[in-house]
């Protein structure tokens, strides 16, 4: 129980495990979802994301653990589970003929508690498509579809697999929308994603996964502070004496000069501060002042040793 | 448990219907098929053979409802795959949704799709047809839902456990249709060597088309009660297994 901890979980897992043959998919996955928050799961493909949500959502029993979701098992109380949950698959289709309203439709037949189709269609920017066949559909319409499907039952926990993969940039950023709305309607959301600039602008907290295993959990600014406490700061002048003031910062590790160019590596939060303090004491004019910060993308490098895209 | 099962059907119906090929497949061709192969021997045998007469009076009607109730279960196969490849399958299993509530709707389409070319066929063969066959076309429909319901649950079983889209017709047809050869609607089973009797005696169909030729002929309910029996029987094992080995994916 780190600082982390959020009041009142909704999803509790402890220490799954689940193997296809001779394949482990995931071991030993324990983590806690609060409630009101974004949470992802990130890893590269293939790293057990998708296992290990499955088997949160009912759909795949674990070999071992214990998962709780809202109270309820989610592989025993499966049907009871999905009237109160919304998913969105990885790869999922439907029939390619269904219209969109058609699929919204049956989907609201489904449940015993629903939102007003039309107001979410038209959230979904979907309101000139509701006679569209599916398979008429753009990738970005399709994944809005599949969107409104998952919230039509006013779920308390939505849970959204790989949910941009395969659009483009401005339709990814329409979806980020989306999903903080989803959550500022107090719903709990589950994520997966190997996106790493999209876990950091969306989640809450993320768990890093990597071949079936959480190496880690906490907020993307907490993961990048511990992890990654390296900063740079790029700056451009033409004092002379530059160089020398420079060095004299405590925390600074390295300077390196082209021309009137400077690169300055140190570490620590204080770090940028104490650049600054330097050049205003020392009155040094500069022309350019930038600085460069870790992201989730340099903890996952750092603790795995590799790419997330390798 | 049944929760979504009529508005599943009629999206599934209409769904069927928006496919090119979808009704005049299903309904018009058959139709047409028997029509034409009807003409074509009413004109040339029918007078000069009395089993060619019989064949037309009551094998041919009958052996076209069997090839439509086997098409039927060929595309239920068929269409279950297809969304078992697709994903559609993944998504419909992440709601409140049964696999039972699944099949059962695909059912009760090719069950309507069934009737419903039976119904075109019998409209059009009392104009068009080259002999006047007097059937009873209210019990026959009946015979007809029976048999169809319990051919179609081994389809529904078939299509619980096909791997790909690409297997379901070959595997499925492999399946049904070598049981036309035995059932009866081409050489009496009587006439059958006894170990192929013993066979077909093993075959759903054969029991189907007992069924369909003798209250097609004007026979007796109380006479295939042993028919209904098997099919019934059919039903329940397939379906019952199915649930257990119904795959999603």
């Amino acid at each position: 129980m780190g600082m982390c901890a959020t009041p009142r979980p909704v999803i509790e897992v402890s220490g799954i495990r689940k193997t296809y043959g001779a394949t482990v998919a995931v071991s030993e996955v324990s983590f806690e979802v609060g409630e009101g928050e974004i949470f992802g799961l990130i890893g590269p493909n293939g790293a057990g994301k998708t296992t290990t949500m499955e088997c949160v959502e009912g759909v795949r029993r674990p070999d071992r653990g214990e998962i709780s979701i809202l109270g309820l098992d989610p592989f025993r109380d499966v049907y009871q589970l999905q009237n109160r949950i919304g998913v969105q698959l990885q790869q999922a289709q439907l029939q390619k003929r269904i219209k969109v309203w058609e699929a919204v439709d049956l989907w609201a037949s489904l449940y015993t508690k629903t939102v007003d189709a039309d107001r979410l269609l038209e959230q979904l920017g979907l309101s000139g498509k509701r006679n569209a066949w599916f398979m008429n559909l753009s990738g970005g319409q399709k994944q809005r579809l599949f969107i409104a499907l998952a919230l039509i039952n006013d779920p308390e926990v939505v849970f959204l697999d790989e949910l941009t993969t395969g659009l483009d940039p401005q339709a990814r950023r329409a979806i980020w929308e989306l999903v903080r709305g989803i959550r500022d309607r107090g719903k709990t959301v589950f994520m997966t994603t190997h996106l790493m600039e999209e876990a950091e602008r969306l989640c809450d907290r993320v768990a890093i996964i990597e071949h079936g295993r959480i190496i880690e959990i906490g907020t993307p600014e907490d993961l990048v502070r511990r992890h990654c406490p390296e900063r740079t700061v790029l700056l451009a002048t033409d004092h002379t004496l530059a160089e020398e003031r420079l060095r004299t910062i405590l925390t600074i590790e390295t300077v390196t000069r082209r021309d009137s160019q400077f690169t300055l590596e140190g570490k620590g939060d204080d770090f940028v501060t104490e650049v600054i303090q330097c050049l205003s004491e020392n009155r040094i004019r500069v022309t350019n002042f930038r600085t460069e910060l870790p992201n989730l993308e340099d903890v996952f490098l750092k603790l795995t040793g590799h790419s997330i895209r390798d | 448990m049944f929760r979504g099962l009529w508005k599943l059907t009629w999206l599934e119906t209409k769904i069927f219907m928006r496919e090119p090929m979808g009704a005049v497949g299903s309904i018009i061709v058959p139709v047409l098929v028997f029509l034409g192969v009807g003409r074509l021997m009413g004109t040339q045998i029918a007078a000069s053979s009395v089993a060619a007469a019989g064949f037309l009076r009551v094998g041919l009607p009958v052996f076209a409802t069997v090839l439509i109730a086997l098409n039927g279960v060929l595309s239920l196969v068929t269409i279950i795959s297809i969304y078992r490849e697709g994903g559609i399958l993944r998504r419909l299993r992440a709601t409140p949704l049964r696999p039972q509530t699944i099949l059962t709707a695909h059912v009760l389409v090719k069950l309507a799709l069934t009737l419903a070319t039976m119904a075109l066929m019998v409209a059009a063969g009392k104009r068009y047809y080259p002999i006047n066959v007097d059937a009873p076309v209210f019990g026959f429909a009946m015979a007809l839902l029976i048999s169809t319901w319990s051919i179609l649950s081994i389809g529904f079983l078939i299509a619980s456990i096909v791997p790909t889209a690409r297997f379901a017709q070959p595997i499925g047809g492999a399946i049904l249709y070598p049981m036309l050869g035995f059932c009866g609607l081409f050489v009496p089973l009587e006439s059958l060597p006894p170990k192929l009797h013993a066979v077909a005696r093993m075959l759903p169909l054969t029991y189907a088309v007992s069924l369909m030729q003798g209250i097609w002929k004007g026979e007796a309910w109380s006479l295939h009660i042993g028919d209904i029996a098997v099919l019934v029987l059919i039903f329940a094992i397939c379906t019952a297994l199915s649930a257990k080995v119904f795959r999603w994916e």
